[in-house]
């Protein structure tokens, strides 16, 4: 069996996290495996995870109603699926689906979020590097948002 | 400068908007059109106007030249209008090119984004002529939607059959797109920079370049390490007329290629 924290620690989310920290959050990690058209999970459901990319890619959807899904994002190896297990009422906004085979380590946001409640230093070090994924989305949307491809 | 006669050969529709012409002469010879990758023509439509193109085919390949163009106004309108064995007028090659010499030895990572990649086009030919004078090369290409998306091809047989790390990305697709969706500048975390050997290449949109300039600066890249196309109104292209300045700079003869550090002022006061 793979050892997790060896895992974990080749993760860029998880670089440079002290060791101590690491040990912490190993205790709320597990491997998961997707196959291609999976739906990892759905708009509205429980976030009880979020994931780490290992391999293969992920396509974040909104359901547009009557213009259908919406593919908004796509993520692959190195990245971070899912913020909503940090923010309440923890409920997904997107559906997310494998693209291919995808292998990633699942955080318990329950079991982080307790962890982060126990110990307010891994508390800040987790809000620091989610706030930084958050501001590059953010970055993302406002370049879709300003269509700067279009001319005319 | 007097614009020289130039017929078209052929036309073609890359995407809904973007089309590419293919230039000849019969009055001159094919090497006073002898240009490096990154320079651009004066393209004159009779009785409408001239637009700046950049040329965007091989440099080495003699026989003809190809422009793509983006259909935004009068006459890029008119351009678009043009068939086989029609007559234009074309003055140039003008500005200044990628610098190709001096980023030998170095890895390269080339960000494109829309019709930026028409610009680059010839440097990504040059590189893969002279693979072995190059470390790692990577193109990061970002466009709005998979239609619009330029040389899907030969990005394709690029990937396939050259040592080269391509990675597309578009703004918005619908759920049957097998690639990526998002902004040009995620796909920098699958290009894996050593940040000291690389030089960067940046084409496209002020505002995409502004990204992408400011996400290569969080992955470790100095200024003077990236290289920028500007694009400016442009009349006499020759230095003259001043209606391209930007800060004390031409961009038709200090142009359009500046290194980032060069311009780097400028360029952020007038960011959105
Ligand atoms: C060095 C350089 C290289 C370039 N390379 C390329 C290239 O390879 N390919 C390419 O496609 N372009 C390139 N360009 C850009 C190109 O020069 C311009 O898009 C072109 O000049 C537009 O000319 P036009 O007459 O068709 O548009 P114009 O009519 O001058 O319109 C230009 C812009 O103004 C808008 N506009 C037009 N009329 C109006 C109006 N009445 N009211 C409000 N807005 C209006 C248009 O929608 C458009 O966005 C380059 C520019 C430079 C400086
Ligand atoms: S276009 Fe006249 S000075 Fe540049």
């Amino acid at each position: 069996m793979e050892d997790l924290s060896g895992v974990l620690r080749n993760h860029p989310f998880i670089k440079d996290l002290d060791e101590n920290y690491l040990k912490q959050i190993t205790g709320c990690a597990s491997n998961v495996l997707y196959h291609e058209n999976d739906i990892i999970f759905s708009e509205g459901d429980e976030a009880v995870q979020f994931y780490l990319i290992r391999t293969g890619k992920v396509a974040l959807e909104i359901n547009g109603r009557e213009k259908g899904n919406v593919r908004i994002l796509t993520m692959g190896p190195g990245q971070i699926l899912g913020w909503s297990w940090i923010i309440s009422p923890y409920k997904w906004h997107f559906e997310a689906r494998a693209l291919e085979d995808v292998r990633a380590i699942a955080l318990d946001g329950e079991c982080l979020r307790n962890k982060c409640e126990e110990d307010p230093k891994l508390g800040y070090e987790m809000l620091k590097r989610f706030s930084h994924i958050l501001e590059q989305r953010l970055q993302s949307t406002r370049m879709q948002l300003l269509d700067v491809y279009k001319r005319g | 400068m007097i614009p020289r006669q130039v017929r078209v050969k052929k036309i073609f529709w890359e995407t809904e908007d973007v089309f590419t012409l293919e230039l000849v002469s019969e009055d001159y010879p094919m090497s006073e059109f002898y240009f490096r990758p990154g320079q651009f023509n004066m393209l004159y439509a009779f009785g409408v106007g001239e637009a700046a193109i950049s040329i965007s085919s091989d440099s080495a390949k003699k026989n003809s030249i190809l422009h793509s163009i983006h259909k935004v106004g009068y006459v890029t309108n008119a351009l678009s209008k043009l068939k086989k064995g029609d007559v234009i007028g074309i003055r140039g090659p003008f500005g200044k090119a990628w610098p190709l010499e001096e980023i030998k030895g170095y890895d390269i990572c080339i960000m494109a984004g829309g019709i930026g990649l028409a610009p680059l086009r010839p440097s990504i030919y040059y590189i893969l002529k002279h693979r072995k004078q190059y470390g790692k090369f990577t193109l990061l290409y970002g466009a709005r939607s998979p239609r619009d998306m330029l040389y899907p091809v030969e990005l394709e047989q690029w990937a396939k059959k050259h040592d080269i790390h391509i990675e597309t990305i578009v703004d918005r697709a619908d759920s049957m797109w097998r690639g990526q969706v998002g902004v040009v500048t995620e796909l920098i975390d699958y290009a894996e920079l050593d940040p000291e050997r690389t030089r960067s290449m940046v084409c496209g949109p002020e505002i995409m370049m502004k990204y992408s300039i400011d996400e290569l600066k969080k992955n470790g890249l100095n200024e003077d390490q990236i290289y920028l196309s500007l694009e400016r109104n442009m009349k006499c292209a020759l230095g003259f007329c001043g209606h391209c300045q930007y800060g004390p700079s031409f961009v038709c003869k200090e142009g359009p290629v500046f290194n980032f550090s060069k311009v780097k002022d400028i360029f952020e006061i007038r960011e959105l």
